[in-house]
């Protein structure tokens, strides 16, 4: 029974399935993606670029502790008399390194223990269910804190610290999307086939779950850095005398009344990282609501909100 | 027959387009509705049937808003009245009852809540319509409805009740208040061809009792044929067709009416089934002329030229099509020829005294069939019957079961993991949703080549891409789907692609299970034609699963029945349909609604004059 | 066939089952018996990873120089000497009877440190926590309600530009606004010795508490929001619009209901928030609360005083996500009732 000659079949455009490229190339597109990624744009530029254009060295003290802005040092001086310009220049590339690095990690060992609990269940699924939420039942700094306490502050340690800790709720979240694909018709199809189900795994579950994948990806990164500064603040960061915004803020604090910028500068950098990061990332949230939402009515997507199916 | 009443719902010239601009979803709808008389609304998908229902109401869905017309009920204009007056009109002089029962409860109140805030928002409407005291009415519309014993029904949660009581207490919101305009949304989708039976009867039995004009919009017309006294019938958004039910099903006089009826299988007779190629034409795509042209039979130039007007033939009989002297007179199908054959010829598939179970709870019974080579057994019964855990039984998807599963005289283990390669590849199973039985993330191509790929290691890519093309060609689906993803394809064709998907490793058996329960009627009957052939001409084994009895004798030579997990009765489908010996089969015949070709007799009883 | 008997396969009246436990209960003791499994998880890495501590504590108090008779002496006083589960057991025992030993810094019982810590910073959980709450949910759901409108998008824009603000960061810009730079009316730092009582001078809770309800309310209005529209999207507020409900109605009785286990999870995950929240606000000024103490604690290497802090903290999560599943589970009927 062929198709009648003549007939037109209506295509409709593939605008939802180039995967993670096409997600980001959308939600780049909306306002709030433009912003964020501008702003996160801002803030890596300077990080990445900024020890290149230090006027001065971010350890040298060339001005007196905490002193007012003048020619020589554009935001004055730090606690020690420092150039609060060049240390602010090269104080970013670290922490960003880091934060990448730690989420990179995070995201790695929670996605791939997420899919295992939630396809392979059983067992597994209570193993690393269980796991999680030993690791669950600290709070993500207090558990870097924990490990810090214990061997110290270096950078590896602090990236594994921070990394392990977003690894349980990446799980968590990766697992309920398993779940949720796991049962869909198609996976059972190749099932039937006799195919491994590691391949399956990687294969056919792990495509489908783009969608929450990068969402979770740009929220942990907005909770890496946020961990790391903050680890950073307190102290547990590198030692002294590395720049590093979240140790500048600290260290200033108390020459906050004679130069602020030193503190307020840097506080602002990392605000707009998080700003843009969080911004970015809730674009890229809205546009995946949109794919999930039409596939999941089951209709064709171009029809009408409100037409029956 | 009584004269039916005055005019309560006047529907002229509506228009209903997306918000903003001027594609339009409806387009020209007008019909009237006397007190006591149904009206059957009738279209596939994307008709733009739900749309006016919800107009009935004032009420137009998110992203849509109303460009011309007027929508009269009971007097009042639903279209212009305010935000006030609506909430007035709604629920007590007219009132929708929901497709879905069990997303339209709220599953955080009790059902008791839910039934007497409708009452007692508008007891004062009630109070002018002197209707009495309003438990009084509401424990009475309960016991008219079948819910009179059910002991803490008011205190239940929805989740509590069978999705047939659930539709019960939606019948009792709408009836309690004595409205005079009902709108049913599809209210029996959701449910069983018996529970179905008796909610139609109840409606029935109620709307002439109080002498209700109903509005019943449905894609199933042997639904509606049984309820209603006139058809319209709805395609991409327009009226194209409108009369008594008598007339309409007994002298079809547009095309796609005809050609709809084609696509309806009969339980009384097997018949080939006709489906239409195509899809209705998007609200934004919407051709010059005859929207239906690009798929009509009966097209000529003259179609496409521009809009075509509403034609009036005698009896009140209106078709908007310029064709109609080609159309006159009853539309009768071919006859199938589908002849039993000998039980033993070569049995593929053998099972015996299979029982399943899923945790404690049994849910097959030492069930015992047989399927052969080049022969199609249907697998019927309703929800809960164990049909489905049958099939993935035997394909190995569901592992909890004890008894024999036989594939050409060898036994199979339980589990599909514990089967080999060759087992695997010869019985093929497809699914009931097409739109989650493929991936999205892969290509058509990707898709269909994935079996041949696992099983045929060894082949060439060229090799490959040949068998890829042909067997889409054989599902009719020009090598232009090759690139395409799921989510550009219609629920037709993607099932058309699972279907390839099976056929490309050269199957001996074919496990369906409900395959064309999501499908528009017209796409089912291609889908199931295309089935027959390919069966045919591959000497295909086919377990055919489905609800619906009269697709069966479009289909299969023999049939089994299952209730509860047993298997009730057995045989040639022309005997089981005919002479049933079983009570449940017998029942279930019974309940079939049935499209009655030529003339049709209305089954409404004559209104009761009786207390209103 | 009479019309009641006919629908006789369809009845299913809802009955309770006698048999099965109440699933309420069912839960909490499930919960229960999970978390006291996790906490003793937890107290074994807490003390497993202090025992991998490169030397052991008797080096860390007494330095690198001291003699080998020196140290020996010492640890038999901490119990160094003796074996591992030995040293668990004698820790966990002393826990459980209300004796978990002696801080190493200053020698004083743990109990004395971080019981009046652990006060104060409850002071500033629960206000935080309840504050937050109430302007979150209350901003979230009249945002829902006036979706789409200016005070919907204003406040959408907001809430995302300040949800991922690190809470030092707000508190730096709080201090500045209020405390030193632009006006001078609060206090920078609290003045409180370590031991005494929060409300003894509430001046001081007021920068702190604001630090948090500003880092948590973003989140809370954006998901009680979602939660609301949600509800209001649904096909039930839709029948309930058609059954012609008055508005109040439909919002207050049918769409909220739905909207308040959402809400809950979302108000608990607030609240274990703030337990890792405070850390760095105490820290910042220098509120004696277990943050800071957990601090001072990492940086001395005072062993027992982190034991019990982390400890405490988790058995803090625990409880929190104990109580959240409960309440959910109370507001969802669908899975409260048996069918």
């Amino acid at each position: 029974m062929a198709t009648t000659p003549g007939m037109t079949v209506p295509v409709l455009p593939a605008r939802r399935h180039g995967g993670w490229a096409a997600i980001l190339r959308q939600a780049a597109s909306l306002p709030r993606g433009r912003f964020g990624l501008g702003v996160l744009g801002l803030v890596v530029a300077v990080a990445v670029v900024g020890p290149f254009v230090a006027p001065h060295s971010a350890t040298a003290s060339i001005v007196a502790p905490f002193a007012s802005p003048s020619r020589q040092a554009i935001l004055g001086g730090d606690l020690l008399g420092r150039d609060a310009l060049s240390r602010v220049l090269n104080g970013g590339w670290v922490l960003l390194a880091m934060a990448a690095a730690a989420t990179a990690l995070g995201v790695t060992v929670g996605t791939a223990s997420g899919i295992a609990a939630g396809y392979l269940q059983g067992r597994s699924d209570g193993i690393i269910m269980r796991t999680v939420d030993v690791i669950l039942a600290f709070p993500q700094l207090v558990f870097a804190l924990l490990l810090v306490s214990i061997l110290g502050p270096t950078v590896w340690l602090t990236i594994l610290a921070v990394g392990l800790s977003h690894a349980p709720q990446v799980a968590r979240v990766m697992r309920s999307a398993t779940l949720d694909v796991s049962e869909r018709d198609f996976v059972k199809a190749t099932e039937l086939l006799g195919v491994k189900r590691r391949r399956i795994m990687a294969e056919e579950i792990l495509p489908n779950l783009v969608s929450p994948l990068m969402v979770e990806i740009g929220l942990r990164l907005t909770y890496s850095i946020v961990i790391i500064a903050g680890l950073s603040f307190l102290g547990f960061g590198q030692p002294p005398p590395s720049p590093n915004w979240g140790i500048m803020i600290n260290e200033n604090r108390q020459g906050l009344v004679l130069n602020p910028w030193a503190v307020v500068v840097p506080a602002i950098l990392i605000a707009l990282l998080t700003i843009g990061a969080s911004t970015f990332t809730d674009a890229v949230a809205r546009v995946t609501i949109g794919i999930d939402r039409e596939a999941e009515a089951g209709a064709l997507p171009a029809l009408v909100a409100g037409e029956d199916p | 027959m009584t004269p039916p009443g005055d005019v309560k719902v006047d529907v002229q010239g509506l228009r209903i387009v997306l918000a903003g601009g001027s594609a339009d979803v409806v387009d020209g709808v007008s019909f009237q509705v006397r007190s006591g008389e149904l009206l059957g609304l009738v279209g596939e998908s994307g008709s733009g049937k739900t749309t006016v229902a919800l107009a009935l109401l004032g009420h137009v869905r998110r992203g849509l808003e109303v460009a011309a017309g007027r929508v009269l009920v009971g007097g009042n204009d639903m279209v212009k009245a305010s935000e006030q007056q609506l909430q007035r009109l709604r629920g007590a002089e007219v009132v929708y009852i929901p497709q879905d029962p069990a997303s339209a409860l709220n599953p955080a109140l009790r059902v008791g809540t839910q039934l007497k805030e409708v009452l007692q928002t508008h007891r004062q409407v009630a109070a002018a319509k002197r209707l009495g005291d309003p438990k009084a009415r509401l424990q009475q519309t309960l016991e008219e409805v079948g819910l009179g014993t059910i002991p803490r029904l008011l205190k239940a949660y929805p989740h509590q009740l069978s999705g047939g009581q659930q539709q019960r207490v939606a019948l009792a919101m709408a009836f309690a208040p004595r409205p005079s305009v009902i709108v049913l949304d599809e209210p029996t989708t959701a449910l069983d061809v018996t529970t179905q039976r008796h909610v139609l009867d109840t409606v029935r039995r109620l709307c002439s009792a109080y002498g209700v004009a109903a509005v019943y919009i449905s894609h199933d017309l042997a639904v509606v044929g049984s309820l209603a006294s006139t058809l319209t019938v709805m395609y991409a958004g327009k009226v194209i067709e409108s009369g008594t039910t008598a007339a309409v099903f007994g002298r079809p006089a547009h095309p796609y009416t005809r050609r709809l009826l084609r696509a309806i299988p009969s339980p009384e007779r097997s018949e080939v089934l006709e489906g239409i190629e195509g899809q209705p034409p998007h609200p934004t795509r919407r051709p010059r002329g005859c929207d239906f042209a690009p798929r009509c039979p009966l097209a000529v130039p003259a179609c496409s030229d521009g809009p075509i007007p509403l034609i009036s033939l005698p009896g009140g009989h209106l078709v908007r099509c310029i064709r109609t002297e080609l159309t006159t007179g009853p539309d009768v199908r071919d006859p199938l020829e589908i002849s039993a054959r000998p039980e033993d010829r070569d049995t593929q598939l053998r099972v015996s005294g299979l029982s399943a179970r899923y945790g404690t709870t049994e849910v097959l019974s030492d069930v015992t069939l047989t399927v052969g080579r080049d022969q199609c057994v249907a697998l019927v019964g309703e929800s809960g019957s164990g049909k489905t855990t049958l099939a993935r039984c035997v394909v190995g998807l569901h592992a909890s079961w004890s008894g024999q599963v036989q594939f050409r005289g060898q036994d199979l283990p339980p589990s599909a993991q514990q089967r080999r390669p060759q087992v695997l590849q010869a019985i093929q199973y497809i699914f009931q949703n097409p739109y989650t039985a493929l991936n999205p993330r892969k290509t058509i191509g990707q898709i269909i080549e994935k079996p041949l790929h696992h099983f045929y290691p060894s082949l060439s890519r060229a090799e490959r891409d040949e068998r890829v093309t042909s067997v889409l060609s054989d599902v009719a689906l020009g090598p232009d789907f090759w690139s395409r993803y799921p989510d550009q394809l219609s629920g037709g064709e993607r099932q058309r692609v699972a279907i390839a998907r099976a056929l490309v490793v050269s199957p001996d058996l074919l496990v369906c299970d409900e395959i064309t329960s999501a499908l528009d009627v017209s796409v089912q009957a291609t889908i199931v034609e295309l089935l027959r052939h390919l069966q045919a001409e591959r000497h295909l084994s086919l377990l055919f699963i489905t609800h619906n009895l009269a697709l069966v004798r479009s289909i299969a030579q023999t049939v089994a029945v299952l209730s509860l997990g047993k298997v009730v009765e057995s045989g040639p489908v022309k005997r089981v349909f005919e002479r049933p010996e079983n009570p449940y089969t017998v029942r279930l015949m019974e309940d079939v609604p049935k499209v009655v070709r030529g003339e049709q007799q209305s089954r409404l009883p004559a209104p009761d004059p009786g207390p209103r | 066939m009479s019309l009641n008997t006919a629908f006789a396969s369809d009845v299913a009246p809802p009955r309770p089952r006698a048999a099965e436990p109440h699933p309420v209960i069912r839960l909490v003791v499930q919960r229960v018996a999970l978390g006291v499994l996790t906490l003793g998880v937890v107290s074994v890495i807490i003390f497993a990873a202090t025992v991998a501590l490169p030397g052991n504590a008797a080096t860390a108090i007494l330095g690198h120089s001291a003699t080998p008779a020196q140290l020996h002496a010492l640890e038999v006083q901490l119990h160094l000497n003796r074996s591992v589960f030995d040293q668990y057991g004698s820790w966990i025992g002393g826990i459980l009877t209300g004796h978990p030993g002696k801080s190493l810094a200053n020698g004083m019982p743990v109990w004395s440190i971080v019981g009046p810590a652990a006060l104060n910073s409850a002071v500033l959980v629960a206000l935080s926590g309840v504050i937050a709450s109430i302007v979150g949910v209350t901003l979230g759901a009249v945002a829902a309600l006036r979706k789409d409108s200016l005070f919907d998008h204003a406040s959408s824009v907001l809430a995302l530009a300040v949800t991922s603000l690190p809470e030092f960061v707000v508190a730096i810009t709080l201090i500045i606004l209020f405390a030193t730079v632009v006006w001078h009316v609060l206090p920078a730092v609290s003045l409180l010795a370590p031991g005494t009582y929060a409300w003894a001078n509430p001046r001081e809770l007021i920068l702190p508490v604001a630090t948090l309800v500003v880092v948590t309310v973003p989140y809370i209005i954006r998901m009680t929001r979602a939660a609301m529209v949600e509800a209001l999207a649904s096909d039930y507020v839709e029948m309930a619009r058609l059954k012609g409900l008055p508005v109040r109605r439909v919002v207050v009785v049918h769409a909220l209901p739905n909207a308040v286990a959402p809400v809950v999870q979302v108000l608990g995950l607030t609240f274990l928030y703030l337990a890792g929240g405070i850390v760095v606000v105490e820290f910042v000024f220098a509120f004696p609360g277990i943050g800071q103490s957990l601090v001072n604690a990492v940086t001395n290497r005072d062993v027992p005083v982190i034991q019990m802090i982390v400890l405490l903290l988790a058995g803090f999560y625990v409880l929190v996500n104990i109580m959240t599943d409960v309440v959910a589970l109370l507001a969802t009927p669908r899975r409260r009732l048996p069918r």
